[in-house]
């Protein structure tokens, strides 16, 4: 029986990954006082992705975790993202054609 | 050896280090399904948002910014704790895992009540949706503004209840952590209370700023 090959995180990379969030959670929060147009929401949901990301790849231990794992995340996000684009393309163009009687 | 210092091998397993794999998989597998229940309401907010920008405008500018921000920062900070939580049961080291489970308890806690604080603030001022006197200053129509309340309160109080089982069942882990219930070989049950803990800090990631952010310039 193989004994324990447990990926024990040091304790640096956690703080390091907290000083991280808590520093872009400044900045989103900074960054939306900045007019910047359409361009806001987009640098937003990028912040918030990035700050998701170190979470599940270090807190989540997906980076030390084996392939199928990983996989498995990863196609989940990929259905998530099917589900909204797939529903928007429908919300997203409905005033693009002229309904008649509507 | 009745308290199970070490907890045996479950006999369908080759090794502990499938077991332990098998465990987080199947936690993965149930926050997909998380992440999906949650995406349904992320799909309604971008609809309705798209549709009534300025009372999403209006909205979110009626939102306490500074409790919002404090509170994303004790979600992170008890997320911290929770994954240390988690390495000193990795290491076996039962005081220090109760310590930090009941840090991101108390963390946990103390998010939840600047929530309810916010929540009566909704209440004093008139934004519950279906609320008799609703309004929303700002907002040129009262009634898409409530749409706007009607999915804060759900993703806010799905999450703050998210929240609340998370707690239970950190409690659970601080008795089986102060039982010295965690080894290397086997840890299962706080390494995948772990991830849900973690997965409700991603969705307020998510939820801050769109529900805080929206329309704080000029």
């Amino acid at each position: 029986m193989s004994g324990p090959s447990v990926h024990v995180v040091p304790v640096r990379i956690y703080l390091t990954i907290f000083v991280t969030l808590l520093a872009l959670t400044a900045v989103t929060t900074a960054a939306a006082f900045v007019d910047m147009g359409p361009l806001g929401n987009l640098v937003a949901m990028a912040i918030a992705s990035f700050k998701a990301t170190l979470v599940i790849l270090f807190f989540m231990h997906v980076r030390y975790s084996t392939k199928l794992t990983s996989l498995v995340v990863t196609a989940g996000l990929l259905w998530l993202a099917i589900l909204i684009a797939l529903t928007l393309t429908d919300y997203f163009t409905r005033g693009w054609l002229g309904v008649p009687g509507h | 050896m009745s308290a199970n210092a070490r907890a045996p091998l479950a006999h369908h397993f080759d090794s502990f280090d499938q077991q332990r794999e098998s465990a987080s998989l199947g936690m993965w597998t149930f926050l997909l399904t998380e992440m999906m229940f949650f995406g349904g309401l992320f799909i309604a907010y971008i609809v309705y948002r798209w549709s009534y920008p300025e009372v999403f405008i209006a909205g979110s500018r009626s939102l306490d910014i500074v409790l919002g921000t404090v509170n994303t920062g004790i979600l992170i900070f008890s997320s911290l704790t929770m994954a240390l939580a988690v390495r000193s049961a990795q290491l076996s080291r039962s005081r220090t895992t109760v310590f930090f489970l009941l840090a991101t308890i108390v963390l946990g806690a103390a998010f939840l009540g600047i929530k309810t604080v916010e929540y009566h603030d909704k209440f004093v001022h008139h934004h519950l949706p279906g609320q008799p006197g609703f309004h929303l200053a700002g907002a040129p129509d009262q009634a898409h503004a409530q749409m706007f309340f009607v999915l804060y309160f759900a993703m806010t109080g799905l999450h703050a209840l998210h929240m609340i089982i998370g707690a239970g069942l950190l409690g659970v882990m601080t008795v089986m952590a102060a039982r010295g219930r965690f080894s290397a070989d086997n840890h299962n049950a706080i390494e995948c209370t772990g991830l849900y803990w973690h997965f409700v800090d991603i969705v307020w990631i998510f939820l801050f700023p769109l529900l805080y952010l929206v329309g704080r310039h000029g």
